[in-house]
């Protein structure tokens, strides 16, 4: 087998986990509070430049991360109560322009505090030689910690009260409040999670890549796309689809050019939206 | 126990109920009959807090449960098995019974609970892995029920245990009543199977149009000449 395709394959697949870290959370929050953070990417962004900010500032790289996991997941919990709440009832088209605001909000925001430099995080992190194949550590790294922080999650929904709370809202919404549940703790500890995973999300992305108030214009599209793949809420399909979807990037990479591995990505994506309109894994 | 007086309540500007006042004291089967579109679920989803009321007083254990949420009013000791059971389909029949005892009490003695549920429904233990929405009708009234024992109620709400049921798996459905009285709790429970219900309650009332017409004991009922020929078609 050409070496140079495994390389691409095993870089998918690291690429993946993040994505699927990502998908993850955004699917959690649309399948508990029913509305789409579009804005979601833009939490990461956030993240990101916590971490490159307070490692700049002296902090040790791992408390800057645990920080900044800290602040995005605050962070998701001010975007439930001063945006998502007050909208919960209106119209979804409402609930879009809330989110897409926040969005336009935190890019102008990060651009008049940060300017619209590239910044990188200048942690040099060593390349594995495996025989032929190089494979970038933070990449191995972020793949490592997406895997924990997923399993972490599932964990959590299986085992706990309030995640089998979490898992069941979305099949009953109105029926939680005769099981003792207060759906607004719900959708506030949901907005938490998401952020954290957002933050989380963060800390594996400034490893690998400069950060700027539009990064979340790359990956937020990828990420709402991934998630309409497998199903939007689905979260075993969001997961699915981050492996597809990265290996499309990173092997059309390979043969053609990023570019066109994203056109290819977008293309197979509509075409997927034709042949199954509700997702990879539609029930 | 629970005390409804002239309760009145709706959606929107369309009123269900008008000045419904109702009892029910500890111990007893309470039932409360009437045609589609009497008002019947209304007033459960009223005193469970889903659909607030408009006006008149609603108190249980001689406190005020108006204005409470629904969660807090599970809190207090009253557990609703809705009208069309609501299982969570793609959660375990185990998971369905978890979430029954999400309010903190309950959690405490969550062990106990499940076997006490398992050992009145043993069906229930044999099918606890499969999702719920996978399990027969009358299964998925034992889940129902099941899922509103595990808050560890003082009253039951049921809200047509019956419907859509097969007439053997109907007959079940009333015996699994007579069980959970028998273990103590109070229950009101809505029915348009008259003659059933009528068989396991103490006292019962008829409502039609949102109004309470007659009340009296299951026996009285019984003989009544307009229950008779409405209701039970004699």
């Amino acid at each position: 087998m050409d070496i140079y395709l495994l390389e691409a394959v095993i870089n998918g697949l690291l690429l993946g986990g993040v994505l699927a870290l990502l998908a993850l959370g955004l699917n959690l929050i649309f399948g508990v509070v029913d509305v789409v953070w579009i804005a979601y990417a833009d939490l990461v962004m956030c993240g990101m430049y916590m971490v490159y900010w307070l490692h700049v500032w002296g902090w040790p790289l791992w408390a800057a991360c645990a920080a900044a996991v800290a602040g995005v997941a605050v962070l998701g919990l001010l975007v439930h109560l001063l945006i998502i709440a007050p909208v919960l009832r209106a119209p979804p088209i409402n609930q879009l322009l809330a989110t897409g605001g926040l969005l336009f909000f935190l890019q102008s925001f990060a651009t008049l505090l940060f300017g619209t430099d590239f910044r990188n995080i200048g942690v040099r992190l060593p390349i594995i030689e495996m025989g032929d194949i190089y494979i970038s550590f933070a990449r191995l790294l972020a793949f490592g910690f997406a895997l924990v922080g997923a399993t972490v999650l599932y964990v959590f929904l299986k085992r706990t009260y309030l995640g089998v709370a979490i898992r069941a809202i979305s099949q009953d919404r109105e029926i939680m409040g005769l099981m003792g549940v207060d759906q607004r703790r719900v959708y506030l500890v949901t907005s938490m999670i998401g952020g954290a995973l957002a933050g989380l999300g963060g800390c594996l992305l400034v490893l690998q890549y400069d950060v700027h108030p539009f990064l979340g214009n790359t990956f937020g599209p990828l990420i709402f796309m991934i998630c309409v793949l497998g199903g939007l809420g689905n979260m075993i399909g969001g997961f699915i689809a981050s492996f597809i979807i990265s290996q499309i990037i990173s092997i059309g990479g390979y043969y053609y050019s990023t570019e066109w591995a994203y056109v290819l990505a977008f293309t197979l994506f509509i075409v997927l939206m034709f042949i199954r309109p509700r997702g990879i894994l539609a029930r | 126990m629970l005390s409804l007086a002239a309760v009145s309540a709706g959606y929107g500007s369309f009123r269900a109920l008008f000045d419904v006042s109702l009892e029910v004291e500890a111990g007893e089967a309470v039932g409360v009959i009437g045609p589609n579109g009497a008002g019947k679920t209304t007033m459960m989803r009223v005193i469970s807090g889903l659909v607030p009321l408009v006006s008149g007083a609603m108190t249980f254990d001689g406190r005020p449960l108006a204005g409470l949420s629904a969660h807090r009013i599970v809190e207090r000791g009253i557990a609703h098995v809705p009208e069309n059971r609501r299982l969570f389909p793609r959660l375990t029949v185990e998971d369905n019974l978890r979430i029954g005892a999400f309010i903190a009490p309950a959690r405490a003695r969550i062990a106990e609970r499940m076997a006490w549920v398992y050992d009145l429904f043993p069906r229930l233990k044999e099918r606890r892995e499969q999702l719920a929405g996978t399990l027969s009708g009358g299964e998925q009234q034992m889940c129902a029920i099941g899922r509103a024992l595990m808050s560890g109620p003082k009253l039951l709400l049921m809200d047509e245990p019956s419907a859509g049921l097969a007439p053997l798996v109907v007959q079940q459905v009333f015996d699994l009543v007579r069980r959970i009285r028998a273990e103590g709790l109070t229950v009101l429970i809505v029915e348009q199977n008259v003659q059933q219900v009528l068989e396991v309650v103490d006292r019962a009332y008829l409502l039609e149009v949102g109004r309470i017409h007659l009340a009296g004991s299951a026996a009285e009922l019984k003989d009544n000449d307009l229950i008779r020929r409405s209701y039970m078609g004699l």
